[in-house]
């Protein structure tokens, strides 16, 4: 199979990559989210340990 | 072992951040090798052509969504029944997930269906059943930020789960109950139909989909642990700095 016929999937390249693409974009989108919930949750940790001093 | 011990959220919380990158490692070793299979060694099937290569993502994806919520349903009969505090903020790390999975399910089925039957949608039993599974996901979510009520969003939320679990089993038979234009099941208990590198390469993803939504629900629930414990406390503190203030500019008035 030539890198071509790979990417073309037998003319249903368009299914197949959106396919797998969305679920990669939504699975990066996901992890960045959670990643700033993280950081808005230990900067609230902080405030209110700072404030209780 | 006790149990009761990592139902605890201040013992689970360094727990979870140690299994993490575990499961982030898994999921990108069973990534890479469940892409290699599905995308490179398996053969072309002999009646949906190249197409159907969709499966290495779309059936994943359907049984994270489908599994998803048995597990939060679980948690849901433990948050009413034991009243472990960890239940209920472990389903509500466990809902955006789900919901992303079951979304992605309908989005790649929705990318077979178009090739191999002429339509992206059809009001087929799974397909609709399934579209419920997403709308019970969105209910819940929607549920709990609406009651303000920490304690009273929490119990309304694992009720409606456990209620709503009854359509689980129905997206799960409905290949089988009705005459769906949705292929009946290609794994079960009892083996596969499918061609054995063809399994592997699905069953490998499944596993990568697994490993990272576990990881990706260990990373939220650790954020949830710290919001419910500090947002109460900064409310508290919040008002008492509005009421020293408060009483400065008394003090400023008397001078």
């Amino acid at each position: 199979m030539s890198i071509a016929e790979f990417f073309s999937m037998g003319g249903r390249g368009f299914y197949v990559w959106s396919s797998f693409g969305a679920v990669a974009v939504a699975m990066v989108i996901e992890m960045i989210l959670v990643k700033k919930r993280t950081t808005a949750a230990t900067q609230l940790k902080k405030t209110v340990e700072e404030t209780r001093k | 072992m006790n149990l009761y011990k990592y139902a605890s959220p201040v013992t689970f919380y360094p727990l979870a951040g140690k299994l993490i990158p575990w499961f982030a490692a898994l999921a990108v070793v069973f990534g890479l090798v469940g892409l290699y299979l599905g995308l490179i060694v398996a053969p072309e099937d002999a009646q949906q052509g190249q197409v159907y290569r969709i499966i290495f993502i779309h059936v994943p994806t359907a049984w994270v969504g489908m599994v998803v919520y048995l597990v939060m349903a679980a948690y849901g009969v433990a948050a009413l029944t034991l009243k472990t505090r960890l239940s209920s903020m472990m389903m509500e790390a466990l809902a955006p997930t789900g919901a992303l999975f079951t979304a992605l399910a309908l989005l790649t089925g929705a990318l077979w269906g178009k090739p191999t039957w002429g339509t992206y949608w059809i009001w087929d039993a799974r397909m609709t059943s399934t579209l419920i599974l997403l709308f019970l996901y969105i209910g819940y979510i929607a549920l709990i930020h609406a009651i303000e009520d920490k304690k009273r969003a929490d119990k309304a939320g694992a009720l409606l789960v456990i209620v709503g679990s009854v359509n689980v089993p129905i997206i799960y038979f409905s290949v089988r109950w009705w005459n769906t234009l949705h292929q009946g099941a290609s794994v079960s208990a009892t083996g596969s139909k499918m061609a054995t590198v063809m399994a592997q390469g699905m069953l490998i993803m499944a596993l990568a989909c697994w490993m990272y939504a576990i990881a990706v629900v260990l990373a939220r629930v650790r954020a949830i642990i710290l919001e419910r414990q500090y947002q109460g406390a900064n409310e508290i503190l919040g008002f008492e700095i509005a009421g020293t203030e408060m009483t400065g500019t008394e003090m400023v008035g008397t001078k």
